[in-house]
């Protein structure tokens, strides 16, 4: 399959909003069941990017995996989840607005990481657990309640929700804090959100050679080394860096995140936390 | 297929564009009205009553008089109220309420489509209403309660993929629906009871009883089966009767003893109460089907036993419909039963019987109609059996097939080609290939040319599902050949707006529009405005749509409701720039509903 991806690209120019992805390899602590693999790593940028076919909608850290992966583990409690993968374990694939991904490298799409996506493929809830309903004999009452309660407990269940807008991208995107454990897996989240709508956004009609070009990473976000910045807006609407509080804090005082431009952030504007504590303790 | 009539928005739009009646004295007036009621009576199709609606005014109050069978594709189409004002003299009424992919957990619980504002405004005004029909609606326990109650005449029930209701509901139909003669329970959820499951069968009334459908293999729980033995005793009319999986095959030979006039049966489990892995000689089901001689449509199978299956070979011959959707059979075990079902029209299986089953099945039904390949295992990386193979041989031996469900893991062109030119009459093609952005299993290119193929050659082609690896070439074919399409699914698909504007320029007739996880944006969602009032809805998620993008449509099309559909709560400052979860859009003559829930904005 893989060998035959090249052709493909070659086939299918490359239009403007769609650019391959990269693989993520970010692993959650919550969700710590879903190793998305899509290729090994150290493996060239292209292969990577071809095989990241699934990753359009594979990739789960962007905002919908936990609400997405509630729905998943509450189908897997309700004793339908003989497919799912592990006990608790969100379905990491699905539809989420990281749909940067150029459709056309998705070539040597494998059955590797096909992991579960909300709704997908389109079967009804009470045609689910076919597989094990010849070992049990119970009525299968859990079917009969299956989606209403999925969507029950969904709504309850509360992820942590801001929204997240990046400089030089018109359209601002919903993630969900608690999908991750820490800084780094939240800049990572970042990066693949927004690397493909960004590059869309430099490049609106050249249709460039494919390959690792145009999918710039978008790194340094937390230490100011590099092109962008991220920061939060707290409570108080201050902008503040992201990073120096302890991770349980900064989720619940971060109201509003941003992607500035490392040069466009004057000193003044924006305030450190020990700047801030300062502040507040005189 | 019941006949339907449905209210169009264009027949209120019409009427401003009437021509002045005739001035007939006031004798001849009232002839003519009488004559034009006794034709009207003869017209029960919705397209020819819309048509006659909108021709003049008292056509149109005629029409308003006379209807007797509403078809409400959209409960948010139109009110309770404004259909009551309207029609005065209702027997049947057929309403749908959410959109399909509610079916799929992609509209969160709560969104609406509640039957009770109907069931109120129905009870005042239609003392003679006898049919209801309802899909996708959420329809309450005290609902059910209202129809037992306020329709003394009423007869038939239909609650397709409906929620929000219990066994206790069901007792009030079947106790106090004196005439009841349909009570068809398909695919429904219904709401869990625990302690509190009431026998609903043994309600119906003692006497003889007028049923003549009784179908509740969704209504999962426990009953008293001597109450369904006594009441399929006393129902002489009995044709249609479904089981659930409860029922086991002992129980099912003293039911078909009981009624051996059944035309459908389902037949609940098909297992027996022993367990043993050899057929019970003492078991004679043999006797039972070969004394069904009417029975032509058999279903259920939920937990079968295939040592037992050779007893339904007496009417294999008769079968012209047979549901093994929920049996887990394999080749070897289908093909004794598929070769004697020469005159099969509709056929529903898993996919356990992989290609080699799928040979069998065309080999021996070549009057096949209506063909599902449901997935054992629905996650998108198992090693379904079933492919291009399958579909190729289905392909040459069933040139009369019409509708198509096919759920594989791999598929090629070829075998998508050869089913567009070997099988004309299709209407409904819906393949779904699993994985996502599955390209042709052997070339490695995308799907498009199968897809393109099928919308060329299948000239009456009215629905559509594409899945695998897809291009904006893809789309272009379905915009261009793609003519008489009404209903398109598309997800994991195209790579640009493109994709979707070719559709919108091309598909003329399209009514229902299905989107998610594509690429397309706010451009592409306008350059659709010019057909929006012509569809009854458009559905999008996980696209690239921004609020902003979707409100600059709201204020465009008045007479188009455009619902975004989050998750959680939207806050309210500068969420313009905001990417949309779900767009739901429909046409509606009442403007934005009142019963939106808070994690629904109407823009």
């Amino acid at each position: 399959m893989e060998g035959e991806a090249p052709r493909l690209l070659d086939l299918i120019p490359k239009e403007r909003d769609w650019v391959g992805k990269e693989v993520c390899k970010v692993k959650n602590e919550i969700e710590e069941k879903l190793e998305l693999r899509l290729g090994l790593p150290g493996e060239d940028n292209e292969k990577e990017e071809k095989q990241s076919a699934k990753s359009a909608f594979s990739l789960s850290f962007s905002e919908n995996v936990s609400k997405r992966a509630f729905l998943g583990s509450v189908e897997t409690n309700e004793g339908k989840g003989t497919e799912r993968k592990a006990s608790g374990a969100p379905p990491e694939a699905h539809g989420t607005r990281n749909i940067n991904s150029s459709i056309a490298n998705n070539s040597s799409q494998t059955r590797i990481s096909n992991a579960p996506v909300v709704g997908w493929p389109p079967i009804r809830s009470f045609r689910k657990n076919l597989a094990s309903s010849s070992i049990s004999k119970s009525p299968l009452e859990t079917q009969d309640g299956g989606p209403v309660k999925v969507n029950e407990v969904d709504i309850n269940k509360k992820g942590c929700f801001v929204k997240i807008n990046m400089d030089g991208i018109p359209i601002g995107r919903k993630i969900d804090l608690k999908a991750y454990g820490g800084y780094d897996e939240l800049s990572s989240a970042v990066d693949q959100l927004f690397r493909g709508l960004l590059a869309a956004q430099r490049v609106p009609l050249v249709n460039e050679k494919s390959g690792g070009e145009k999918n710039q990473e978008i790194k340094g976000l937390l230490d100011g080394s590099g092109e962008y910045t991220l920061v939060y807006e707290d409570e108080e609407g201050d902008r503040v860096l992201v990073g120096d509080v302890p991770w349980k804090m900064f989720i619940s005082t971060a109201k509003r995140l941003r992607v500035l431009k490392t040069s466009d952030l004057s000193v003044s504007s924006i305030n450190t936390v020990s700047r801030k504590r300062a502040a507040t303790e005189c | 297929m019941k006949e339907e009539i449905s209210i169009m928005p264009e027949e209120d739009e019409n009427l401003e564009q009437a021509p002045a009646e005739y001035s007939l004295s006031p004798s001849s007036d009232q002839v003519f009205k009488k004559v034009l009621e006794n034709v009207l009576e003869l017209l029960t199709h919705k397209r020819d009553r819309n048509a006659t609606s909108a021709v003049c005014r008292s056509w149109y109050d005629t029409d308003a008089r006379t209807r007797r069978e509403l078809f409400i594709g959209n409960c948010y189409a139109v009110s309770p109220d404004r259909v009551v004002e309207r029609f005065k003299s209702i027997k049947s009424i057929v309403l749908k309420g959410k959109p399909r992919f509610a079916d799929f957990n992609l509209v969160p619980y709560g969104w609406g489509a509640n039957f009770t504002p109907w069931v109120k405004a129905l009870g005042d005004a239609y003392q003679h209403l006898e049919r209801i029909s309802l899909k996708r609606m959420v329809v309450t326990d005290e609902n059910l309660m209202s129809i037992a109650e306020n329709f003394p005449l009423f007869k038939d029930l239909s609650l397709i993929c409906c929620e929000g209701f219990s066994t206790l509901g069901l007792a009030a139909i079947a106790e106090k629906c004196r005439h009841l003669r349909v009570l068809d329970l398909i695919e429904d959820y219904l709401e869990d009871e625990d302690d509190e499951v009431v026998d609903w069968i043994s309600k119906f009334p003692e006497t003889t009883t007028t049923l003549e459908s009784l179908v509740f293999d969704c209504v999962a729980h426990p009953f008293n089966i001597h109450s369904l033995e006594g009441l399929v005793a006393r129902s002489p009319s009995l044709r249609r009767l479904s089981v659930n999986q409860h029922v086991t095959l002992e129980q099912l030979h003293r039911i078909m003893v009981l009624a051996p006039q059944l035309t459908d049966l389902g037949t609940g489990s098909f297992r027996s109460e022993t367990g043993s892995m050899v057929a019970d000689p003492n078991l004679n089901l043999v006797s039972d089907f070969a004394s069904s001689t009417s029975l032509n449509r058999l279903s259920g199978f939920r937990e079968i036993e295939p040592q037992y299956l050779p007893a339904i070979y007496p009417v294999c011959v008769n079968l012209t419909s047979l549901n093994f959707s929920f049996a887990n059979l394999t080749a070897d075990q289908l093909d004794p039963v598929i070769c004697q079902c020469h005159n099969l029209q509709t056929f529903w299986v898993l996919d356990t019987i992989g290609d080699e089953g799928l040979q069998s099945v065309a080999e021996a039904c070549h009057d096949l109609r209506d063909l599902r390949v449901f997935p054992l295992d629905a996650t998108g990386d198992s090693e379904s059996s079933v492919s291009d193979i399958g579909l190729q041989s289905i392909a040459e031996g069933c040139p009369k097939l019409q509708k198509i469900l096919y759920f594989c893991q791999r598929m090629t062109n070829a075998a998508v080609i050869a089913m567009s030119k070997n099988c004309p009459e299709l209407l409904v093609f819906r393949l779904c290939i699993m994985g996502l952005h599955q390209p042709d299993r052997i070339t490695g290119e995308p799907m498009d040319g199968g897809f393109g193929a099928i919308v060329r050659n299948c000239k009456k082609l009215t629905r559509l599902s594409v899945s695998g690896l897809l291009t904006d070439k893809a789309f272009e074919y379905i915009g261009r050949y793609g003519k008489l399409i009404r209903t398109l699914s598309v997800a994991f698909a195209a790579e640009s707006d493109l994709g979707l504007k070719y559709v919108f320029e091309g598909c003329t007739r399209l009514l229902k529009l299905e989107i998610r996880d594509c690429p397309f944006g706010d451009s592409a969602l306008i350059s659709g405005l010019p057909l929006f009032y012509n569809m009854r809805f458009l559905w999008m998620s996980t696209c690239n749509l921004s609020v902003r993008g979707c409100r600059e449509l709201a204020q465009s099309k008045p007479n188009v409701v455009v619902e975004v559909i989050e998750d959680e709560d939207m806050e309210n400052e500068d969420e313009e720039e905001m990417v949309v979860d779900r767009l739901y859009m429909y046409r509606s003559l009442v403007g934005p509903r009142t019963d939106a829930p808070p994690f629904v904005k109407i823009l």
